[in-house]
C-alpha cells in the first residue's frame, strides 16, 4: 500500500505501483483537472507538482510519488484565486482550454523558483506545454503577467 | 420549457438557481398601489418601438442546413423566480468562444445583465434547437439574426407581462438591466421618462413565459449603440474560471458509478480486418476485464468505426497496458500499398497533364499559345492530422434500451442519428450530451469515436464505458488532411500582364469518405479557393486530376483552403519577383477593380458552392478583398527597409466568405531557423459579435498556420502512418511561434456586411505569408509543406 498526499490530503493506492501518477489522480481520485495529451512527456497537458515542482504525470509512476506532496490543477488555490489562475483570467487566455490546466501548472512552478523569470526563461519553461489552439502569445503575457502580481 | 431545461441542468450535474416559481404577492400589491396614484399612464402616445430598426431579415445559408434554425425564446431562454436567466448554447464549444457569444446575443437583445445569466448546454436535439453541426465556421453567420430575435421576443414578452401586471400600455413598459422599467410622458410631446417604477425579470418570468411568441413584425431590435455587449469584446467566455480552476468537463472527464476504461487497438492500415488475435496475456493484466472485437467498416463508410480489439478494464492505464499485451494478425486489405513518396511522385505526374476542366472563362488555350513567356510552378503538401490537445474520447452506457453518451462532439445530432443507425433503434431512444471539446478543427466532426463506446458497452450489457484514444491512436487513425499538389501556370504578354491563367488541382478527395471514390474532388473542395480565385484575367481555366484515397480524407480547419491559399498566394509573389514588381502592388493589381465577381460570366462551375450561402448576400466582392490587403499591408509598414535575413511577406484570402489578409514578418536567426517576430492581420467577417475572441482565433489560426507552414505531416508507408506522437508529428511550440499577432477587424460599413465566420479563416493565408516572407529574406522558395524551420545557408 502506497501513500502520496494528493491536495493535502493522504491518498491510498494498492495497485501497480508503476501506474502513472496521471491515471491514478484521474482515474481513481476522479481528478479529472489533470488531462491526457499525450502519454509521452511530449505535451505538458499532465503536468502537476510533486513537491511544488512541475512534473509530466504521465511519465511519473505512483510510487516514485508515494511519500511525497502532489499538487494538481485542483489544489493549486482553494478558490482560483493563485497569481497564475488570475493572470489568465485577466488575459482570457484560454480557447479549448483542454491544455490550461498543465500551462498553469508549469508557470506556478516557474515563478516558485524563479519570482522574475526573463522572456527567454519563460520560454524554456513553457515549451514543453503544447497548445494547440494556439494560446502561446497570451500564455506568455500572463505569466509575465503573474509574475508582477496581479 | 422550464422542465426541460431543468432536466438538462440536472443532468449537467448543476442546479438551477431556484427550484420553483413563487408568486410574489405583496411585490405586486405594491406596484398596483404606485399606478393608482400615478393614474395617467394609460393615455399617453408613445412611438412603438422598432420603427427605425435597421436589422432587416435577410436569407443565410441556414436554410439549406439539416433542421435550419429556431429561434424560439421557449427553446432558448429560461428565467426563474430570483431573475437568474438560463440560456441554452447549442452549438458545441471548441474553443472558438461560441458558448459565450450567441447566448450573449440572446442575453443582449433580451435586456438580461450577463452576470446574472448562466449557460446551459444542449444535448444533440436539432428539431428542438435547429441546425447544430458545428462547422464551417458557420455558427455565428447561421444564428445571430434567430438568437436575436429570440432575444427581442424574450423581451417583448417581459414587456408585455409588465404590461398586464401594471395594467398599461405594453408601449410604456422598456426592459432595461434585467427588470422592465415604467414609462411615462415627459416634457415634449412623444418623449418619454422613466417612473422610477420598475419590476425585475424574475417576478415577471412566469407570465412572461405563458405568453405566445411574438411575430418576427411586432418585434423591435436594438440599434447597434444600445448594445451591451455585441462587438464590445468585454465578456469573458463563460467556461473560464472552470478551466483555469480544472472543473471544465471535456469528454474524458464524465464520471459514472461502475463505469469501465478501454482502449481498442485499430487496424493499421484502413479496411484492414483482423486475421486472428489472442487475449491471453492481456487478460492477465490486472485490471483488465474483458477483451472484445468491434466491428470495422471499410471505407466508404462516412464515419463507422475502423473496427478492432477492444480492452475494457478498471482503469485506463490498465486497458492501455493490455492491449499493449495483445497479439494480432491483420489482413491489411487492398490499402497496404500507400506510400505517401511514391504517390506524391504520382500526384505531380498528374498536375503536369491536363485535367477534368472545373472552370473555364475566356480562351484560356489560345491565351497560352499565344504568351509571350509562360511561368509555371508547382507547390504540395503532405497530409496532416487535426490533433486537437484532447485526443478523441467517449462515454457510454445503455440501460433498458436507452442508449446514453457524453462526448466532445462537434455534430451532437449527427452523432445520434449515426449511433441510432447502427444500432437500428429509434432516435427517441439516444440522447447526446455535448461536453466541453478539448479542441476539434474538423476531428470531432466523425463521430467513429463514439460509435466504437456504444458497440462496446452494448457488448458489456449496457455498462457505462470510457473509451480514450491515445495520442498514438489519434494521429494513426484520423480523418487526414488531404495531401495535394497544386500546379498554376500563367501567361504573360510582352508587357508582362497576365493573361492567362490555369491551375490544377490533384488531391484525394473527402468524397472517399463518403461514396464510391472516382479519384475527382466535389465541389466542395473546388470552392475552397479553387474555382472561386478573384483575380481579374482574361483566361481561367481551373482543371482537376485524378487522385484515389488510400486512407480516410476528412477536413481539417479550413480544409482545401489551405494549400489552395498557399499556391495562389506564393504563385503571385513568385510572378512580382520575376516581374520586378512589388508584390503587395501585383497583388492589388491582379485581384483588379472593385467588383462582386459574377460566378456565372467569370466561368464557374453552375453547382459553384459558396460555402453554402446565397451568392448576393455573401458575394465575392473584390473591393473587401483589396481593403484587407490594404490594411494590413499598411499597418504592418509594408515597404520598409528591414535588415539583412529578414522580410515581409503578405497573402490574402477568401474563406468562409470572410476576408483575411495577412502580413508575416519572418527573421532568420544565427542558426538558420524561421522566426516570426510579428503577424499583421486584417479581417473584413462583417458585423462582429466578440472581437477579443476573434482576436483569439486569429492569433490561434496563426500558430496552426506556423504548425502547418513548418512542422506538421503525416505520411504513410506501406499504409500504414509513420508518426505516432508529438515526437514525429511536430507542431508549433512556445520555442518557435508567431510572436506577437496584431489583428485588425474592418468595420462593417453597410447593413449587408452580414457576420460571416472567423474559426477558419484565419489559417489559410499564413503560410503563404509567411514563405514569402521567408523568400523576402532569403531568396529561397518554399513550395512544399511542411517546409520545416531551417533555412540553411
Ligand atoms: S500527457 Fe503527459 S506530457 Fe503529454
Ligand atoms: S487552449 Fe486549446 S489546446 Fe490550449
Amino acid at each position: 500500500m502506497l501513500t502520496i498526499n494528493v491536495n493535502g490530503q493522504d491518498r491510498e493506492f494498492d495497485g501497480d505501483p508503476n501506474t502513472p501518477l496521471l491515471w491514478f489522480v484521474r482515474d481513481e481520485l476522479a481528478l479529472t483537472g489533470t488531462k491526457f495529451g499525450c502519454g509521452a512527456g511530449l505535451c505538458g497537458a499532465c503536468t502537476v507538482h510533486v513537491d511544488d515542482v512541475a512534473s509530466r504525470s504521465c511519465l511519473t509512476t505512483v510510487g516514485e510519488a508515494a511519500g511525497k506532496r502532489v499538487t494538481t490543477i485542483e489544489g493549486l488555490s482553494a478558490d482560483g484565486s493563485h497569481p497564475v489562475q488570475k493572470a489568465w483570467r485577466e488575459l482570457n487566455v484560454p480557447q479549448c482550454g483542454f491544455c490550461q490546466a498543465g500551462q498553469i501548472m508549469q508557470a506556478a512552478s516557474l515563478l516558485t523558483r524563479n519570482r522574475a523569470p526573463s522572456d527567454g526563461e519563460i520560454v524554456e519553461e513553457m515549451a514543453g506545454n503544447i497548445c494547440r489552439c494556439g494560446c502561446y502569445q497570451r500564455i506568455h503575457a500572463a505569466v509575465r503577467l503573474a509574475a508582477g502580481g496581479v | 420549457m422550464y422542465h426541460y431545461l431543468e432536466k438538462a441542468a440536472r443532468a449537467q450535474g448543476r442546479k438551477i438557481g431556484s427550484e420553483a416559481l413563487i408568486e410574489n404577492v405583496s411585490r405586486r400589491s405594491f406596484i398596483g398601489g404606485v399606478l393608482k396614484t400615478s393614474g395617467v399612464v394609460l393615455a399617453l402616445q408613445v412611438i412603438p418601438g422598432g420603427v427605425a430598426d435597421a436589422f432587416e431579415a435577410y436569407p443565410t445559408g441556414a436554410a439549406g442546413m439539416p433542421r435550419g434554425v429556431v429561434n424560439d425564446p421557449h427553446v432558448f431562454v429560461a428565467i426563474d423566480t430570483h431573475g437568474l436567466v438560463t440560456i441554452v448554447g447549442h452549438r458545441s464549444e471548441m474553443g472558438t468562444g461560441v458558448r459565450t457569444s450567441l447566448p450573449m446575443v440572446v442575453a443582449d437583445e433580451m435586456e438580461a445583465d450577463w452576470s446574472r445569466v448562466r449557460v446551459i448546454q444542449a444535448p444533440g436535439d436539432e428539431p428542438r434547437y435547429g441546425n447544430q453541426d458545428t462547422d464551417g465556421s458557420r455558427s455565428v453567420r447561421h444564428f445571430i439574426q434567430p438568437m436575436r430575435e429570440c432575444g427581442a421576443a424574450m423581451r417583448y414578452m417581459l414587456e408585455a407581462a409588465a404590461a398586464a401586471t401594471w395594467g398599461v400600455d405594453q408601449a410604456l413598459c422598456k426592459a432595461k438591466n434585467h427588470h422592465v422599467v415604467l414609462l411615462k410622458e415627459g416634457k415634449t410631446k412623444g418623449e418619454t421618462v422613466e417612473t422610477g417604477t420598475r419590476i425585475g425579470f424574475g417576478e415577471l418570468a412566469k407570465a412572461a413565459m405563458s405568453l405566445p411568441v411574438p411575430p418576427r413584425e411586432k418585434l423591435a431590435f436594438k440599434k447597434p449603440e444600445d448594445f451591451l455587449y455585441i462587438g464590445k469584446g468585454k465578456t469573458p467566455i463563460v467556461d473560464l474560471h472552470d478551466i483555469t480552476v480544472g472543473a471544465a468537463v471535456y469528454g474524458a472527464d464524465v464520471r459514472l458509478p461502475g463505469m469501465k476504461y478501454a482502449v481498442i487497438a485499430r487496424p493499421p492500415v484502413v479496411g484492414g480486418k483482423v486475421k486472428k488475435f489472442d487475449a491471453a496475456e492481456a487478460l492477465k493484466v490486472p485490471g483488465v476485464e474483458a477483451v472484445h472485437e468491434i466491428e470495422g467498416f471499410p471505407p466508404p463508410a462516412k464515419f463507422a468505426p475502423l473496427g478492432g480489439i477492444a480492452v475494457v478494464a478498471k482503469s485506463t492505464y490498465a486497458a492501455m497496458q493490455g492491449r499493449e499485451a495483445l497479439t494480432i494478425e491483420w489482413n491489411d486489405g487492398r490499402h497496404a500499398g500507400y506510400t505517401s513518396t511514391s504517390y506524391r511522385e504520382e500526384m505531380v505526374a498528374t498536375a503536369r497533364k491536363p485535367g477534368k476542366v472545373i472552370r473555364n472563362q475566356g480562351d484560356p488555350d489560345a491565351a497560352f499559345a499565344g504568351a509571350a513567356e509562360v511561368f509555371s510552378a508547382e507547390y504540395s503538401q503532405d497530409h496532416m492530422a487535426q490533433a486537437a490537445m484532447e485526443p478523441p474520447a467517449a462515454l457510454a452506457r445503455i440501460v433498458d434500451g436507452k442508449i446514453e453518451v457524453w462526448a466532445p462532439a462537434q455534430s451532437p445530432y449527427g452523432t445520434r442519428e449515426d449511433i441510432a443507425k447502427a444500432l437500428e433503434v429509434p432516435i427517441e431512444n439516444v440522447t447526446v450530451h455535448v461536453t466541453l471539446l478539448g479542441g476539434g478543427f474538423g476531428r470531432k466532426s466523425k463521430c467513429d469515436f463514439v460509435l466504437e463506446a456504444v458497440q462496446l458497452s452494448k457488448k458489456l450489457g449496457g455498462a457505462p464505458v470510457m473509451l480514450q484514444w491515445t495520442r498514438e491512436d489519434d494521429l494513426q487513425h484520423a480523418f487526414y488532411h488531404t495531401t495535394s499538389v497544386e500546379r498554376i501556370e500563367a501567361a504573360l504578354d510582352k508587357s508582362g500582364k497576365v493573361v492567362g491563367w490555369r491551375h490544377r488541382t490533384v488531391a484525394p478527395s473527402i468524397l472517399s469518405t463518403f461514396a464510391e471514390d472516382s479519384g475527382y474532388q466535389f465541389n466542395i473542395e473546388y470552392g475552397m479557393g479553387f474555382v472561386d480565385m478573384p483575380f481579374e484575367i482574361p483566361n481561367i481555366r481551373c482543371e482537376n486530376g485524378q487522385a484515389f484515397a488510400h486512407t480516410r480524407i476528412g477536413w481539417f480547419r479550413s480544409v482545401s483552403n489551405i494549400p489552395r491559399a498557399f499556391a495562389v498566394q506564393s504563385f503571385v509573389a513568385e510572378l512580382a519577383h520575376k516581374l520586378g514588381r512589388d508584390p503587395k502592388d501585383m497583388l492589388i493589381e491582379l485581384i483588379g477593380s472593385d467588383r462582386k465577381i459574377d460566378p456565372k460570366a467569370a466561368g464557374m462551375p453552375e453547382d459553384f458552392w459558396n460555402y453554402g450561402e446565397p451568392y448576393p448576400e455573401f458575394p465575392i466582392d473584390t473591393a473587401r478583398l483589396k481593403n484587407v490587403v490594404n490594411v494590413a499591408a499598411e499597418k504592418a509598414g509594408w515597404g520598409k527597409t528591414l535588415p539583412p535575413g529578414q522580410g515581409l511577406g503578405i497573402a490574402v484570402h477568401r474563406s468562409f466568405v470572410t476576408y483575411v489578409a495577412m502580413v508575416v514578418h519572418a527573421e532568420i536567426d544565427d542558426k538558420g531557423i524561421i522566426r516570426v517576430p510579428q503577424v499583421t492581420a486584417a479581417i473584413d467577417c462583417g458585423l462582429y459579435i466578440n472581437p477579443e475572441r476573434i482576436r483569439s482565433q486569429i492569433e490561434g489560426a496563426a500558430v496552426m498556420g506556423m504548425s502547418t507552414a513548418l512542422y506538421s505531416r503525416i505520411t504513410f508507408k506501406e499504409g500504414r502512418v509513420e508518426q505516432s506522437n508529438f515526437s514525429d508529428f511536430e507542431v508549433a511550440r512556445m520555442s518557435n511561434f508567431p510572436q506577437k499577432v496584431n489583428v485588425h477587424i474592418i468595420e462593417p460599413t453597410a447593413p449587408a456586411h452580414y457576420p460571416t465566420g472567423v474559426g477558419e479563416p484565419g489559417v489559410p493565408p499564413f503560410a503563404p505569408a509567411l514563405c514569402n516572407a521567408v523568400f523576402a529574406a532569403t531568396g529561397k522558395r518554399l513550395r512544399s509543406l511542411p517546409a520545416g524551420d531551417r533555412i540553411d545557408a
